[in-house]
């Protein structure tokens, strides 16, 4: 019982970081799902997204204003990620993982050391944990709320548009795009770009919720956003076709792996195993629709042999 | 309306590997006319094909599309010019993508995407109508999944895609080569109505010699990266598949290899 009058008291919390994450996760929705690329940037994107906000806020900067320049951040980051895999012809990962080692020094420079706080006592912010339980704007709940919904609203309308679309179908087929007059290679550059624009917006919104930016707060993000990506589908897909709807469950994905983190820990996890137990989900749901095709192939060929013997 | 001239292609030379696949094409096709292809495994056909549509750059030569140098070009900036469709059923759609959206894109080539709907209700009309042309039931389904369809009803969308902007040069490599013979039958049938109706130029690779004699209105033969056989008009409709077997005998010095033509 006391476990879960606990459980229930960092709800807001795990509610909250699972908003957060979810804007990250929706970054790898567009590469991993759409563009149909695994993008390790993310790791990298996210510290330096947190890191730039982070120092504008501490430079005085309007706080908007500091959350767009981190999403250009991202943006730029995206776009040598892409242009290493679309102009120099680096496989996507490894190029997602010279530019996410490249920005550990980068996050560096940005912010002169490993890592920079801001105090919310002595700072505004647009976020911070300490308001998860008020009732007011500035709780983590509704601003990170209200930017889902918009940040949904504004990809559901990119992704129906003639670019959006040409995205879509660079990652769903190349040759057929290329026969259409797509350029591919342009249309992964920019599906990246967005992609590590949102992660980076989401370290800054992360940094300002835990009050400070750290060159290794996206340590794992990739694990965690497949992880939110592959729990919203696991368990919305057969409910929610259309494109926005999915992108929620991203979101929702999140947000619920947020809670059963919350919930391991809180019955007595060593937090410790957290980053390995988040990885063996992860695996282990990647490998489902593996196993489920070799199932699906081998009773073929059974069935097949059956009548042949008939 | 197409020129090539004195294009070569070698893959992997000053290796083991070296295959010479294109050895001096030259080929100048007029407005109208519906060419089919025939020629042995590996005659280079489909390198042909993948050439003017600018797959791989040639080693020499040049390519001209209605007056347009294009040899230079990428693959993505010819397609303005150009409609393909491909040997397997999957290449020429997006499965993952709706029907409508899958003309839309093909609505789209050659113009600028940009941040414009990606498909507009008009167009859904419009494309409502062409579908019924294809009489598959297309068009009711115009926000299923293309993944849904079968191999046939794939192949007729795609031509659907490839013709839908009028290209200069339409090109089809092997495209009723996946399907069961009603099907294949049922898309070459629509793919002569849709290129006389559009009176458009083509280039019909097939493996079929009764299709290659009866379709069109001059076929060319090819081996080992040259085209050894080139009819017309009148000569070609009077040309039989004994003749074509006795031609290639003769200009090729083989016998025909091409298993699934002597098969079919």
């Amino acid at each position: 019982m006391e476990i879960f009058t606990q459980l229930l008291n960092a709800l807001p919390g795990s509610i909250s970081q699972g908003l957060i994450w979810g804007i990250m996760a929706i970054g790898v929705y567009i590469t991993y799902r759409i563009l149909d690329v695994a993008d390790l940037t993310v790791d990298g994107s996210f510290a330096t997204g947190g890191a730039v906000a982070v120092m504008l806020i501490l430079n005085g900067w309007n706080l908007w204003l500091a959350m767009l320049m981190a999403f250009i951040a991202g943006l730029l980051a995206g776009a040598v990620t892409g242009l290493l895999h679309t102009l120099m012809g680096i496989p996507p990962i490894l190029a997602g993982i010279l530019t996410q080692l490249s920005l550990y020094s980068i996050n560096l420079k940005i912010m002169g050391k490993a890592n920079q706080s801001v105090n919310v006592n002595q700072t505004d912010l647009l976020i911070s944990l300490r308001w998860v339980k008020e009732f007011a704007l500035h709780n983590p709940l509704i601003t990170v709320g209200i930017v889902v919904i918009v940040l949904i609203g504004a990809l559901y309308w990119f992704f129906g548009t003639e670019m959006g679309c040409g995205i879509r179908a660079t990652g769903a087929n190349l040759n057929m795009s290329r026969a259409q007059g797509i350029n591919t290679s342009f249309n992964k550059v920019l599906g990246i770009m967005l992609s590590n624009g949102l992660v980076a917006f989401a370290g800054a919104f992360l940094a300002q919720y835990q009050g400070f930016a750290d060159v290794k707060m996206g340590q794992g993000a990739i694990v965690i956003g497949l992880a939110a990506v592959i729990i919203g589908e696991a368990i919305f897909s057969k409910i929610f076709k259309n494109f926005a709807l999915r992108l929620l469950s991203v979101v929702l994905g999140s947000i619920i792996y947020y809670i059963v983190v919350q919930a391991v820990i809180t019955m007595g996890l060593d937090a410790n195993l957290l980053k390995l137990l988040s990885a063996v989900i992860v695996a282990i749901f990647l490998a489902i629709p593996y196993w489920k095709g070799q199932h699906k192939a081998k009773h073929m060929v059974k069935a097949k042999g059956g009548k042949q013997n008939a | 309306m197409l020129k090539i001239t004195g294009v070569e292609k070698t893959f992997n030379p000053g290796t083991i590997n070296e295959k010479k696949a294109l050895n001096g094409i030259n080929l100048q096709l007029n407005e109208g006319d519906f060419v089919t292809v025939i020629g042995g495994n590996g005659a280079g056909k489909s390198t042909m094909l993948n050439m003017i549509a600018g797959v791989y750059p040639v080693d020499c030569g040049s390519i001209v599309i209605d007056g347009v140098d294009v040899t230079r070009l990428p693959e993505y900036k010819r397609a303005k010019y150009l409609g393909r469709v491909f040997q397997d059923p999957m290449t020429g759609t997006a499965a993952d993508m709706q029907i409508e959206e899958n003309l839309a894109l093909a609505a789209r080539r050659g113009k600028p995407r940009t941040l414009r709907a990606g498909i507009t209700a008009k167009e859904r009309e419009e494309y409502k109508e062409l579908l019924k042309i294809l009489d598959l039931g297309l068009e009711e389904r115009l926000t299923a999944k293309v993944g849904l369809l079968s191999g046939g009803q794939r192949q007729a969308l795609t031509l659907l895609m490839a013709t839908l902007k009028n290209p200069k040069v339409l090109l089809l490599d092997e495209h009723t080569a996946a399907l069961d013979p009603k099907t294949a039958k049922k898309v070459l049938d629509i793919t002569e109505e849709i290129v006389s109706k559009n009176n458009l130029t083509t280039i019909m690779i097939t493996h079929n010699m009764a299709d290659a004699i009866r379709v069109g209105n001059r076929l060319i033969m090819m081996n080992n990266g040259k085209i050894i056989f080139d009819v017309s008009g009148e000569e070609k409709k009077k040309l039989t598949t004994a003749d074509l077997l006795e031609k290639f005998k003769i200009s090729a010095g083989e016998d025909l290899n091409n298993d699934r033509m002597l098969l079919s």
